[in-house]
């Protein structure tokens, strides 16, 4: 019997993919868990173009004029602020969501390249500390693995609010993930499924944590900058709480920032894309007059050099990546085809972190599938990486006719979508239109 | 004796007196005046210093302390003690909110009262209150040991991990997962030696012992009323 094409007519409401998760919902009673960020099509750097030099502007010869890329983070009030090399950081990642090849990998290349790496729910490693040259050191609602000795040996200390894949959410390791060592550095059973707080525990509102912040500082002797970060959803009022807070740095993480587990209907649907929350955390800063007095960090999505270029032309002092600097490290890369198989997936589609079966060794505690990630290697990969994103960013910097990445600016932008020009407060390209310029 | 007047002197003078002291100082004794309610008093200590407060004060004295023993006499703001790693702190008076809040080690002494989530994600302190504590204590407590010689308020010890807390008075009620235990012979032993070592006067026997059923540990859909 065939087919009639009459009678196979997909539904918009229950397309296959939609009917297959309410399936799976009532085969197995819990949510969808997954990694990665959002796999939905939103507004971001890709609908923004920059606007080479013309007459009216001089670009500078590539490779012979210079073009520099350093950026300093936390000059507000720590006595020794962060000086990179690259406005490239890494965002934090915790061990026990990833392996400890892999943060050794990440703190190696970040050393390399001159910039900074980021703990993450779980505490400080010593691989991480030995081969990070400058590890900023998050203290999160959970304060597994926090310590008065580590906040003192950490460059920075970001407090964490909530992240971009999942803002109003705490952290989740699976049982899977927890393992021995895991565990001993969370205070936790061996095995469990691990749900971080999301809230501190002894702080709420704005209010407190312009106490909290103070606390860190004065057990640091206000030595470290300290960073605050929040997932976007409020950007504007989230930056200017931040900086009234007291914040050196403030860190915004949008929508399509990943995760190590979470649910995929937090993922992708709460929060707000990453192009109109820097927008709005660089209103929010000029509204203070305190735009690149305290630094903003943007991250979300970033992939490229041209995202960068793009991200610092909107305003951000600098950018942090997070599941592009996994992929550098391997992740869904077409290797081990059979183990990403055996998870259901294929090289390319795999978000299966939260499983601890990563193929090539990036997210799991399995010592048999760590050891797939040689941390020289790794190291050297992301370093290419990361050199290379910078080598971008400066190309565009230079054709635009700037001799520091930072010297980008928002005139330099257009959008390619009335939604873009929107989002991001630039011109849609070929008019001088600003769709909502008067309206915040 | 040191002396830290904070009608003089501003928390970051005194914190930064303390903390520049070398590891082999014979200026253990401090007592610091007039705290007036001040925040982060005597943070981050690291050493075997025998701090007084001579007064109320704000909030997180004595956060992250290792080694001190950090007395204050009078009543303190949020996080007295929080993540604290070892050493003693005392409060004769009352605690407010989330005293002892991810503690690691050492003791936390509450002659008082201590106001909701007391031992919130207690991480292995000791913590033992003379009065009772509010709602929500205990709350995603993960070890450690929390004793109250007072009553307990609503949802105790919701969703607890590892931890063992010991009430002697009235609990208001439990939170998730959260169950009543036997209070089997080493437990009243392990209450009476921490009654001794906080200095409060009680009858380890007239406790009674709460801990986790661990039936939240791993999701189940079936458990999906109590989240």
């Amino acid at each position: 019997m065939t087919i009639d094409p009459r009678n196979a007519r997909p539904s918009a409401a229950f397309p296959p993919n939609v009917i297959a998760e309410i399936q799976r919902a009532a085969d197995q009673g819990i949510y969808e868990i997954r990694g990665l960020g959002t796999k939905r099509r939103l507004p971001s750097f890709d609908d923004l173009l920059l606007l080479g030099a013309s007459i009216s502007r001089y670009p500078l010869e590539g490779y012979r004029e210079k073009c520099d890329t350093d950026v300093v983070l936390g000059t507000r009030f720590a006595a020794k602020p962060l000086e990179l090399r690259i406005p490239i950081t890494i965002a934090g990642m915790s061990f026990g969501s990833l392996s400890a090849a892999a943060k050794e990998s990440i703190g190696r290349a970040c050393t390399a390249v001159g910039t900074s790496s980021t703990t993450g729910d779980g505490g400080m490693t010593e691989e991480e500390r030995r081969a990070s040259k400058l590890l900023v050191y998050q203290v999160l609602p959970s304060r597994y693995g926090l310590n008065p000795r580590d906040l003192r040996r950490a460059d920075a200390i970001e407090v964490v609010i909530g992240q971009g894949a999942k803002p109003g959410g705490g952290g989740m390791l699976l049982g899977q993930k927890i393992s021995p060592r895991v565990a001993k550095m969370r205070t936790l059973p061996e095995g469990i499924d691990q749900r971080s707080a999301c809230r501190h525990p002894d702080w709420t509102g704005p209010d407190d944590l312009t106490i909290k912040i103070q606390e860190l500082r004065e057990i640091t002797d206000w030595q470290k900058p300290i960073y605050v970060k929040v997932g976007a959803s409020r950007p504007f009022f989230d930056t200017q709480l931040a900086v009234k807070a007291g914040a050196d740095v403030v860190v915004v993480d949008g929508m399509q920032g990943g995760t190590g587990a979470t649910q995929d209907v937090f993922i992708e649907h709460v929060g707000i894309p990453t192009l109109p929350a820097l927008r709005q955390a660089v209103d929010a800063l000029v509204d203070l007059d305190m735009h690149r007095k305290v630094q903003l960090v943007i991250s979300g999505g970033i992939r490229s050099g041209a995202d960068v270029a793009k991200a610092l032309a909107m305003g951000a002092d600098a950018v942090s990546i997070g599941s592009a600097a996994l992929m550098a490290l391997g992740c869904n890369k077409p290797v081990h085809v059979a183990d990403y198989e055996a998870l259901g997936t294929a090289p390319g589609h795999c978000h299966h972190c939260h499983t601890g079966r990563c193929p090539v060794g990036v997210t799991t505690q399995d010592p048999v599938l760590e050891k797939r990630l040689d941390p020289e290697q790794g190291a050297r990969w992301l370093r290419n990486y990361l050199s290379v994103m910078t080598l971008e960013a400066q190309t565009i910097a230079r054709a635009c006719g700037k001799t520091h990445v930072l010297n980008l600016e928002p005139e330099d932008l257009v959008a390619t979508t009335i939604e873009a020009a929107a989002m991001a407060g630039v011109p849609l390209a070929g008019t001088s239109w600003i769709p909502g310029r008067d309206l915040r | 004796m040191q002396t830290g007047a904070l009608a003089a002197e501003d928390v970051r003078a005194l914190n930064g007196r303390l903390h520049a002291l070398p590891a082999d100082t014979n200026q253990r004794a401090w007592r610091v005046i007039n705290p007036r309610g001040a925040h982060a008093v005597a943070v981050g200590l690291t050493q075997e210093l025998e701090v007084v407060v001579d007064g109320h004060v704000g909030y997180y004295c004595a956060g992250m302390n290792e080694a001190a023993h950090v007395e204050i006499r009078g009543h303190c703001g949020w996080g007295v003690g929080e993540n604290m790693m070892s050493g003693m702190v005392r409060v004769a008076g009352n605690a407010s909110q989330s005293a002892g809040a991810s503690g690691h080690g050492g003791m936390l002494v509450i002659e008082g009262d201590a106001g909701h989530r007391c031992g919130i994600s207690m991480k292995g302190i000791d913590i033992v209150v003379g009065g009772s504590i509010g709602a929500f204590s205990a709350f995603m407590a993960q070890a450690g040991n929390l004793v109250v010689c007072g009553d307990a308020g609503e949802n105790l010890g919701d969703s607890l991990y590892e931890a063992d807390i010991y009430v002697r008075g009235a609990v208001a009620s439990l939170g998730a997962d959260c169950v009543e235990k036997e209070m089997t012979a080493a437990d009243r032993e392990k209450v009476a030696a921490l009654l001794a070592r906080a200095g409060i006067a009680a009858d380890a026997a007239a406790f009674r012992r709460y801990g986790s059923a661990r039936t939240l540990y791993n999701f189940h859909v079936d458990h999906a009323d109590s989240y």
